[in-house]
């Protein structure tokens, strides 16, 4: 069995929901850095993700890139997140959510107030007065955070109905940098939508965010910038798919001495 | 007139939002509007005059994470 038809069967009967609607699969995908239009189309096909990041940018005048993009996107058929990337500002964030809502269509957005050029960290201040504003307009809000118990409280208190913490810096690749703190907002949420956004570089970060739990991963660099992303992309959908499995498996516990696997009850005796 | 799009110095002979966007070429084109950073919804752009130093924005859907 191939990993799509695998996913595809596992997930049938264990969807996420984001806002009310159901997705099987537990990939966001992002559809900035790719090759190519064509290498990005077929990376979406083959990690089998029904939701996709987008964002607005400057049109200009003679290229029309975003005219062939949005064609590009609305032939493959899959849902669109918008972002506010780049805002630094409450006043920016919501008005490009205000545009992307029109433009796009839709309710959703993925909440981006950024705070520090090094790392990219949310403004969780900024971040938490847009989501209000924005949820009180009828927003859908996907909101970019850490994993700070206080914020993420505050953000649910604005009309937050998903967390995306993040896993590390943006287009880092460096995995999840604070296993702990991802596993304390876990248990502290235990019926919000939890979606490790940003910092994923393999596959391996991926299926460790599913272990702790979470219900989904967003990612784009790790899967954009990789040698063969179509090829990485199936990797990503098999580690999250093996994650979410495993997590509904119910892992055995941890302990610090051996234990014998092999029964030692009828163990023949060959020695002198 | 001189204006600023998309943070481009322009002159423009257009009175309203939506003859900019015809004089662009994009009068079809699916793009979102701001002018002096507020929003201006499709809808508002004929009704939308413009004037000197006016800032407008004109963004499309574009690739992101």
């Amino acid at each position: 069995m191939d990993a799509m038809t695998h996913k595809a069967t596992m997930s049938a009967a264990d969807p996420v929901t984001f806002y009310g609607t159901e997705v099987a699969s537990r990939l966001l995908l992002g559809t900035a850095q790719y090759p190519s239009p064509a290498i990005l189309a077929e990376a979406i096909r083959a990690s089998g993700t029904e939701i996709v990041t987008v964002s607005l940018r400057r049109e200009s005048g003679a290229a029309k890139a975003g005219q062939s993009f949005w064609q590009l996107i609305r032939d493959l058929g899959v849902k669109v997140l918008p972002n506010t990337a780049g805002c630094r500002t409450v006043k920016e964030a919501v008005t490009t959510a205000e545009m992307a809502r029109e433009l796009f269509g839709t309710p959703w957005v993925k909440l981006e107030v950024i705070g520090e050029d090094d790392t990219l960290q949310p403004d969780v201040f900024g971040l938490v007065e847009a989501a209000r504003i924005l949820s009180r307009d009828g927003f859908q809000v996907f909101p970019y955070t850490t994993e700070d118990l206080v914020v993420a409280e505050k953000l649910v208190s604005a009309g937050c109905e998903v967390l995306m913490p993040w896993g590390a810096p943006i287009g880092s690749g460096r995995g999840l940098n604070n296993p702990y703190g991802l596993r304390s907002m876990r248990a502290h949420f235990p019926g919000i939508p939890l979606v490790v956004d940003a910092g994923v570089g393999l596959p391996s970060h991926a299926a460790a965010a599913m272990e702790l739990g979470y219900d989904a991963v967003l990612l784009n660099t790790a899967v954009a910038k990789a040698g063969d992303p179509v090829r990485m992309a199936r990797a990503f959908a098999a580690a999250i798919a093996a994650g979410r499995e495993a997590v509904i498996a119910d892992p055995m516990e941890v302990r610090d001495m051996a234990a014998p696997s092999t029964p030692v009850m009828g163990r023949a005796l060959l020695g002198s | 007139m001189k204006i600023i799009v998309n943070g481009e110095p322009a002159d423009t002979a257009a009175g309203t939002l939506a003859g900019l966007l015809a004089e662009l070429d994009m009068a079809d084109a699916i793009v979102a509007t701001a002018l002096n950073g507020d929003m201006v919804r499709a809808a508002r752009r004929e009704a939308t005059a413009i004037a000197e130093g006016d800032r407008v924005e004109i963004l499309a859907p574009m690739q992101g994470g």
